[in-house]
């Protein structure tokens, strides 16, 4: 069993490793591209995950970290300033940064319930957003739309991840080596979610997420773990926001709409929320199909009607949106949802109604 | 002084549009738990689909007053057809599924929604003009034409027959049945799936005049104007107290004053550090405050935590 296991993890690994050439071979260049971005959201998805998931938040305004991220590391390394720290400092400085917001948005906002808690993290995300567009007047600090650009690449000494190198007569392109690097943070990512979902931290937030005031009556200190959930998820999209800048040597406000917060809760969902695996799936998933239905959306209607009718670009958006609805219909759980969830959604109506029963006689 | 005047003036018009909205988003909100993230689009929906009519009538020859309020209705009759579809493709199914689903399907919806009118009204902006004239009024220092007199006038006329039937009408007594206590109403021969129905087809109703009124104040319809809309208005629903109907209405009202004296005021009270771009900074500032002092909104109820 175990030795079974442990050549499953290897298999993947090889796979995983391998990937990226499969895909290039494949596909070409662009979908190796499509494959990094992915990684990236898989860890906004996964930071997220561990807010909405795991401690029943709804964080519509997600994405702000992401973006305080991925400015921390521009504006630090750039020519915006005449800055250009090492990524090892900026990096974390920006995951810092972010997770710092994470408790300035929490704080206030903890004693929120539900829906309320969620258009105040949108507001939250909106505010961010919008003095990022406009922090370019009295004093420039942001660039304001233009964004900023020529950000320095990802690079640890003399080593630039966006460079070409040829190793034993393999070339291995800028688009791969991100590759590798954003897998091991999103392992890293993965590692820490897992390692915290069976963790006491862990199971006091799904207590929360269960019922806030059974939770704090069985001892636990229900603000601060709200806290610590805001500010773990906040880190994660810190982190990922700053490998976002130096993947594109570019970042504008545009980047960090409330589409894009969206976005990212569709994948939570849709995936399976609490689940690992899922949220995963969720990522690869949002990622990929947009890009399937842009490469699909012009030939289809040649090939059917022998002209473009429709405006390739919304009737790729449109068999999105359909996409979405109909995923959900068909798994309202999400696709692949943690075992506690399917339980509770599989559960019968007669159970639900004889618990709902008891819950009224004891009220009475 | 009149500038004052003036950001007041706007700021009625603009949150009277924003109550109209929000009623429609705290209905839903108060009879499923809800946020119908579509709703935005059936602003835009209404908005486009009465510039249709109105150039198709004032084309065949209609007189413009009739062309204004036939198009209308026709509107508000395509908004409340595509309410109750919305309801039953995307939220009906979903109706006893884990809480975020229906959340999913609403964004999908809006996504949808707004790519059919883009496909259909194209990218660029229309323009929205009534077949006569609106005569601009002085107040004091302020500006105030007929069209936005009409808008206020409206606006509170139709919220007045709605707390009317809301609170006076068997219809409306039965969507308060459902909204304080669902498997209740049932057992009291309430037909659920019809209040429903009924809720969002008023919702949208609301949205399509609302549509109509945005569109004929700035002269412009775009199939992107119904996103930002629902989100303030959403913003607004929510500031009332959201499940509440007095509430949006006054959020509404308030928001939009919180907006334009925002943006008319904002430089002075930062020293010029802040321009008037920040008004949507002002607006969810005020929000945050508000729902840090009073988490559940200006006039919402203090809610129990649900077992």
């Amino acid at each position: 069993m175990k030795l079974h296991r442990s050549s499953g993890h290897l298999t993947l690994a090889i796979a995983l490793l391998a990937l990226p050439f499969i895909i290039d071979a494949l596909f070409g260049h662009g979908w190796v591209r499509i494959a990094d971005f992915a990684l990236l959201y898989i860890m906004l998805a996964l930071g997220l995950n561990i807010v909405v998931g795991y401690a029943g938040l709804l964080d519509l305004g997600y994405i702000a970290f992401f973006a305080v991220g991925a400015y921390t590391y521009a504006l630090l390394g750039s020519p915006q300033f005449g800055l250009h720290w090492p990524m090892y400092v900026v990096l974390p400085l920006g995951a810092l940064v972010a997770c710092g917001f994470g408790v300035l948005l929490g704080a206030p906002t903890l004693k929120l319930r539900g829906d309320y808690l969620a258009i105040v993290t949108l507001g939250f995300g909106e505010i961010i957003r919008i003095f990022l567009n406009n922090l370019n007047a009295p004093v420039n600090i942001t660039n304001g739309p233009q964004g900023i650009s020529a950000i320095d690449p990802l690079q640890i000494g003399g080593f630039s991840f966006s460079s070409s190198y040829e190793w034993m007569g393999l070339r291995v392109d800028d688009v791969h080596l991100h590759y590798y690097l954003f897998l091991g943070f999103t392992l890293l990512v993965i590692f820490v979610s897992r390692r915290l979902e069976d963790s006491r931290i862990g199971r006091a937030w799904v207590a929360i997420r269960e019922d806030e005031v059974a939770a704090s009556a069985m001892g636990i200190n229900t603000r601060n773990i709200k806290l610590l959930a805001f500010a773990m998820g906040a880190t994660f999209g810190g982190i990922s926001g700053g490998l976002f800048a130096g993947f594109q040597g570019f970042v504008s406000p545009e980047s960090f709409s409330l589409m894009e917060s969206i976005m990212v809760l569709c994948m939570v969902v849709l995936g399976g929320m609490g689940n690992v695996g899922g949220v995963v799936l969720g990522g690869v998933l949002l990622v990929a199909l947009p890009e399937l239905f842009r490469n699909a959306a012009g030939p289809v209607q040649q090939m059917l009607l022998g002209k473009v009718v429709v405006d390739p670009e919304s009737l790729r958006m449109l068999m999105f949106g359909l996409a979405l609805i109909l995923v959900m219909l068909w798994r309202p759980a999400g696709i692949w949802p943690s075992t506690q969830r399917r339980r509770e959604f599989a559960a019968d109506d007669g159970v639900l109604r004889q618990e709902q029963e008891t819950v009224y006689d004891a009220s009475k | 002084m009149d500038i004052f005047f003036q950001q007041i003036i706007n700021g009625l018009v603009q949150g009277s549009v924003y109550a109209l909205v929000a009623l429609g988003y705290t209905m839903v909100y108060g009879i499923l738990g809800l946020i119908n993230f579509a709703h935005g689009e059936v602003v835009m929906i209404g908005a486009m689909v009465a510039l249709a009519a109105l150039q198709a009538l004032l084309a065949a020859a209609f007189a413009p007053v009739l062309a204004v309020l036939l198009s209308l209705l026709i509107a508000v009759a395509a908004c409340m057809a595509l309410g109750y579809s919305i309801e039953r493709i995307a939220y009906r199914p979903l109706r006893n599924a884990p809480r975020l689903a229906p959340l999913i399907t609403a964004i999908g919806m809006s996504i949808v929604l707004q790519n059919l009118a883009m496909m259909i009204w194209g990218r660029e902006y229309h323009s929205f003009n009534l077949p006569f004239t609106s005569n601009s009024h002085h107040l004091g220092g302020a500006v105030m034409n007929d069209v936005q007199i009409g808008i206020v006038v409206v606006a509170l006329v139709i919220m007045a027959g709605l707390m009317w039937l809301v609170h006076h009408t068997r219809t409306g007594r039965a969507m308060r049945a459902v909204a304080e206590n669902p498997a209740a109403a049932t057992l009291m021969g309430v037909d659920i799936n019809r209040v429903i129905s009924v809720t969002f087809m008023l919702g949208s109703a609301l949205a399509a005049i609302a549509g109509f009124m945005v569109s004929a104040n700035y002269g412009i319809v775009h199939y992107y104007m119904g996103f930002m809309l629902g989100l303030k208005a959403f913003t607004a629903a929510v500031l009332g107290g959201i499940g509440n109907l007095r509430g949006a209405m006054l959020g509404g009202v308030l928001l939009g004053l919180i907006e334009s004296l925002g943006a008319g005021y904002i430089g002075d009270i930062t020293g010029g550090f802040l321009g008037s771009h920040y008004q949507d900074v002002f607006a969810f500032f005020v929000l945050i405050a508000v729902l840090v002092f009073r988490p559940s909104g200006l006039l919402g109820e203090k809610l129990a935590e649900r077992a």
